[in-house]
């Protein structure tokens, strides 16, 4: 079970949180004018990466608040935490 | 048997304290302190259980957790009996019964015996081959294989013992109570850290606190005599919590642990009443020390499976811990000195040791010398090629090992014995440590794994760690500690120590006999009846991953997860195979280290605390009146209220008829309710339904149906305008805590600009929702000053009202086709609202009704329920609404799926009315639907959502989605039932008040 070190609350059991998929996907913002294809690259389409991934967590029995993750799905190390509309860590 | 076996009183075991027990019915003696198998093995009893497959006898091996052999079923002839629990565990009580597993119908004289004789016809992969075929046979195959299979049996009524979970934090765990895990948890807390030290059995010490060789000394002290003095002092630090019988099953990560602390498995039936069985500890450490030690290997030959063939260690832990004697004539078999320390233990109290077969050619330790001068004979570079004894070992055949170690030489000596001491080694226990994600590496010279490297967040010392000899675990343990803990010295800098050391080393992984390996039986996972031969047929058969060899032939897959003989599978396979062990890999331990029971893990979840559940304000009310309850969510929802003998259908059809011909009353707290406020709240609301929100006038009410951006109906309800910038929105019961997620989760992160807020105030009203042509006298008889005329209060329109001075939302909505009111009220005045509703609407019969009713009334005009009649699958369209999409909006969530060439298919699944041939059948909901009856194979069109017997139209009526159903009514479809055909008409989904009069009747 992670650690997880929410932005607002600080270190909780991973039991507290919400995992909610992969991150940096914002919706179009007119989605009227994106063909078939360009629509179900954003609702579908999902990275599945070994490596440092970047995801989004909800800490959902406590502030409630949305937040990003950085995470090396092959050992779970959790590279680093951030808030929403941050930009993400390079390296 | 009146033998004594004790040797001399042992300062662990309390020989004025005599307990009873039973084992296979009979009743024996032994002394608190004894575990089962000390006990046993004092009464003269090694055979204890038979094997898994072929039924062979087996005595105790071990004295540890690690025991493959001796595992027993606890209070046999009780419904709450525990199978699997080893004997080498167990301390004994008053009362304590036990019986041998695997064996019918006795441990002495077991039919499944006849399986070793017809062992050759029981190979690797023996039932994956034998049972495959033909498979209508495998019924009674599965039959006999669980009869004669299988280990224990399970008990068949409710534990009644009493557990427990804690949480605990703490700076450094220490996990094992060894020499190391002594001194590694008194230097942490002794630079205070908040330090837990946690062991499984039930003394510290771990092997050194029954050490006897007096060429190991600390301090001029023998070893064990300095660690007691240690382990005395503990008691004194601050900072240290110590905890005995407690066993860490899991170690996750981020130094998450679960340990299972035993609290009363050890005492005397009596006392164990009333009190937590056990105990499971879900610890977070800021930093874990690894002090688990080493496991001594078996050797791998000919016949090494009989009882009184246990490891070296054993023995010497038996006589000098338990002062117990494993047999009165001893032989040891060995390859490196350990060994000789038991031997020299058994000759010092005067017991009988016969030889020691080493397969090394020499070794120059000092330990070797006083063997040699007390007479007994070393036989170098031999081997064992055989033993004889059925039900208990009787004699070895020894013979020359060939240079190379892969053959035999010379002639066969026998030798006589009722006990061997088998001695192949050290395989440091890293289970732990491989659970939390570190990796091991292989020490190809020691022939052992080792953790790769050290973190700052965890540690291996002592053997664990790969050290074994004295002044190396004291050397390495320092140097680690100061590191890990960033301290400058630790307590032990300046130790006085004296130990003998190896030098001479030799490892043959699979012993070669005189006769071929076909006819040999040289077992490698004890547990599982798996042999060397076994592992080498898989190979043979073209299996290679460690991981497949390991599931073909069950090595390593019992409930001891192959501790014993792990190591020499993977030897063997590396052998055979020509890799090096290193490259070969491992395979995964997985939790839990020793089985955990159900209990412990669910701890005090069980029965009503199994899950939350909520009850409404007017919980009290709906129990008076006998209100049978579903469960809606965590909800605990009044589903009817059945009168005297009624049956739960009588119910329902008086309750709808009542509430469409006079008055009914539901209660609708469950509801979901959102409180909306700010300056973007109704584009916001634009946002999230399809429908327009921005011209609905304060004090008016709308239906909002809810899409995934995918385009799938995900919820409805009715929202409300308080005010210019305050909404009341409702959601599905169910729903309510998803909806109100989704809605945080697109305000914080695609919206963040919105000026919304959000609270969920479900449980903070009460709803009370009268239905029924008379619901306006009765609301009138509530609140009188209320003008309730359609121009003042008409359908879909809110107005807040006094009631007896408490503040009340009334919304004029309706679920069911009725007029209809909906009184919202604070919840702690909810059952007096409501008891106020029942007095006043007394006259007009006034009906409570539930959630079945509800369910009939609203299929009858067509209503959806989202989870019901959708699953996931159905767009708007799909529902035949299209009339609450809004084609001006530019954009809410879902818009853009409804125009994907998929949801625009002609031909998908819509929700249609179903009207049966014959009235009074009803159809079972999720019955599947086809159009023709002799096509095969046959297309199924759709199921059944809905399907109710209606009362107020005296017919069947149902809600099912068919492919391409708009363009079917008036259709006939079949229903194939198991013992019928039913005939369907597909109709509009509106059955009763098409015109919708009866809202403003
Ligand atoms: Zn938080």
């Amino acid at each position: 079970m992670f650690l997880i070190n929410c932005p607002y609350c600080g270190e909780r059991d991973q039991q507290e949180f919400k995992a909610g998929g992969e991150a940096h996907i914002e919706r179009p913002k007119q989605p009227t004018e994106l063909s078939d294809d360009e629509w179900a690259e954003y609702l579908f389409m999902r990275k599945n990466i070994k490596g440092v991934q970047f995801e989004r967590w909800n800490h959902a029995h406590g502030c409630r608040k949305w937040f990003n993750m950085a995470r090396d799905t092959s050992n779970d190390e959790i590279k680093a935490i951030y808030k929403m509309g941050e930009k993400p860590p390079t390296q | 048997m009146t033998q004594n076996l004790r040797v001399k009183s042992s300062e662990f075991i309390d020989e004025t304290n005599r307990i009873s027990f039973k084992f296979d019915g009979k009743t024996y003696y032994g002394f608190k302190g004894d575990t089962l198998a000390s006990a046993l093995i004092a009464n003269n009893i090694h055979l204890v259980g038979r094997s898994f497959k072929y039924h062979r006898p087996r005595g105790i091996m071990t004295s540890g957790s690690e025991e493959p052999n001796a595992i027993v079923q606890i209070n046999p002839n009780s419904n709450i009996t525990e199978p699997n629990a080893r004997a080498t565990e167990i301390e004994i009580y008053e009362g304590l019964e036990a019986s041998s597993q695997n064996c019918w119908p006795s441990v002495n004289f077991d039919i499944g015996g006849i399986n070793n004789f017809l062992a050759p016809l029981f190979p690797a992969g023996f039932y994956y081959k034998t049972f495959m075929w033909p498979k209508s046979f495998w019924e009674k195959y599965e039959f006999l294989i669980r009869h004669s299979a299988g280990l224990g049996k399970s008990p068949n009524t409710r534990d009644p013992d009493i557990y427990d979970h804690r949480n605990i934090h703490c700076d450094v765990l220490v996990v094992g109570a060894g020499i190391s895990g002594i001194l590694a948890a008194r230097n942490a807390a002794k630079n205070n850290f908040k330090t837990l030290l946690l062991d499984e059995k039930n003394e510290l010490g771990g092997s050194t606190i029954f050490e006897a060789n007096e060429d190991n000394k600390i301090n001029n002290n023998l070893a064990s005599e300095w660690l007691k003095k240690e382990i005395n002092e503990l008691k004194n630090i601050k900072n240290l919590e110590i905890k005995t019988r407690t066993s860490v099953a899991a170690y996750h990560q981020y130094n998450y642990l679960l340990a299972r602390e035993n609290l009363t498995d050890h005492l005397d039936k009596k006392d164990k009443k009333n009190k937590i069985r056990q105990r499971l500890l879900k610890i977070r450490a800021k930093k874990v020390i690894l002090a688990t030690g080493a496991l001594e290997r078996p050797l791998i030959f000919n016949n090494n499976d009989r009882p009184g063939i246990m490891l070296s260690s054993a023995i010497k832990k038996y006589s000098n811990f338990y002062g117990v004697v494993c047999g009165t004539k001893n032989i040891f078999f060995t390859n490196n000195d350990s060994a000789y320390e038991s031997a020299l233990s058994l000759h010092n109290k005067g017991i009988k040791v016969e030889a020691v077969i080493d397969i090394r050619e020499n070794s120059d330790a000092k330990i070797i010398k006083k063997i040699s001068d007390a007479g007994i004979k070393i036989y170098w570079s031999h081997t064992i090629v055989d033993t004889k004894g059925y039900k208990r070992i009787s004699s070895i055949s020894i013979m020359r090992l060939s240079n190379d170690g892969t053959s035999v030489t010379g002639s066969k000596i026998s030798i006589s014995c009722d006990c061997l001491g088998i001695a192949g080694g050290w395989t440091p226990a890293v289970h732990l440590c491989t659970q939390s994600g570190s990796k091991l590496t292989f020490d190809e010279e020691r022939k052992i794994f080792i953790p790769k490297a050290d973190t700052k967040e965890q540690i291996s010392v002592g053997s664990c760690g790969g050290d074994f000899e004295l002044d190396e675990i004291i050397k390495n343990l320092n140097y680690k500690l100061k590191n890990f803990l960033n301290i400058n010295k630790t307590d032990f800098d300046s130790i006085a120590l004296e130990n003998d050391h190896e030098t001479s080393k030799r490892n043959i992984w699979l012993l070669p006999s005189d006769q071929s390996i076909g006819k040999t039986k040289p077992f490698v996972d004890y547990q599982n009846d798996a042999t060397a031969k076994d592992i080498k047929l898989a190979l043979r058969e073209g299996f290679r991953s460690i991981e497949h060899v390991k599931r073909y032939t069950t090595t390593g897959m019992g409930t001891d997860q192959g501790k014993l003989g792990n190591m020499h599978a993977l030897g063997i396979i590396a052998d055979t195979a020509g890799v090096k062990m290193g490259e070969l890999g491992t395979t995964t331990f997985r939790p839990p280290y020793t089985p955990l029971t159900f209990g412990t893990i669910v701890g005090r979840n069980v029965g009503k605390f199994f899950d939350t559940f909520r009850r409404t304000p007017m919980n009290d009310w709906h129990i008076k009146n006998k209100a049978e309850f579903e469960n809606v969510g965590q909800w605990k929802r009044s589903w009817y209220y059945p009168k005297e003998d009624e049956t739960m259908h009588q119910a329902v059809q008086r309750e709808s008829k009542a509430a469409r011909q006079s008055a009914g009353i539901l209660d609708a707290s469950t509801l979901g309710k959102i409180d909306i406020q700010g300056s973007d709240a109704s584009e916001f609301l634009n946002r999230v339904y399809t429908n327009a929100w921005s011209k609905l006038a304060i004090g008016k009410c709308r239906y909002g149906l809810m899409l995934n951006e995918d385009g799938m109906v995900y919820d409805d309800g009715v929202t409300t305008r308080l005010g210019e910038n305050h909404y009341i929105m409702t959601t599905t019961t169910g729903g309510a805590a998803n909806v109100m997620g989704k809605l945080e989760d697109y305000l914080q992160t695609e919206w963040p600009e919105l000026d919304v807020y959000l609270t969920s105030v479900t449980d903070h009203f009460a709803t009370a929702s009268l239905c029924g042509p008379n619901s306006k006298k009765i609301l009138n008889k509530i609140i009188p000053d209320l003008d309730l005329s359609d121009d003042n209060f008409p359908h879909m329109s809110f107005k807040e009202v006094l009631i007896d001075k408490i503040k009340c939302r009334v919304m004029r909505i309706s679920f069911t086709g009725e007029l209809s009111y909906e009184i919202n009220a604070p919840a702690s005045y909810g059952e007096a609202i409501w008891e106020k509703c029942i007095e006043a609407g007394k006259e007009f019969n006034i009906t409570p009704y539930g959630t079945e009713t509800m369910h009939l009334l609203r299929a009858e005009k067509g209503f959806i329920i989202v989870g019901q009649d959708t699953d996931g699958t159905m767009t708007p369209n799909d529902l035949q609404m299209d009339w609450i999409v809004s084609k001006k909006k530019y954009d809410f969530i879902g818009k853009r799926s409804l125009y994907r060439s998929d949801t625009m298919k002609q031909n998908r699944k819509q929700l249609v009315g179903l009207l049966t041939e014959d009235p009074n059948i009803v159809l079972e909901e999720g019955a599947q639907i086809v159009s023709e009856l002799n096509q095969k194979p046959v297309e199924m069109l759709g199921h059944v959502t809905s399907s109710y017997f209606s009362p107020n139209l005296n017919k069947s009526i149902a809600l099912a989605v068919v492919k391409d159903g708009k363009n079917m009514r008036g259709k006939k479809l079949f229903i194939p039932m198991e013992n019928k055909n039913i005939s369907v008409t597909v109709s509009n989904t509106i059955f009763f008040d098409e015109e919708n009069k009866r809202i403003n009747a």
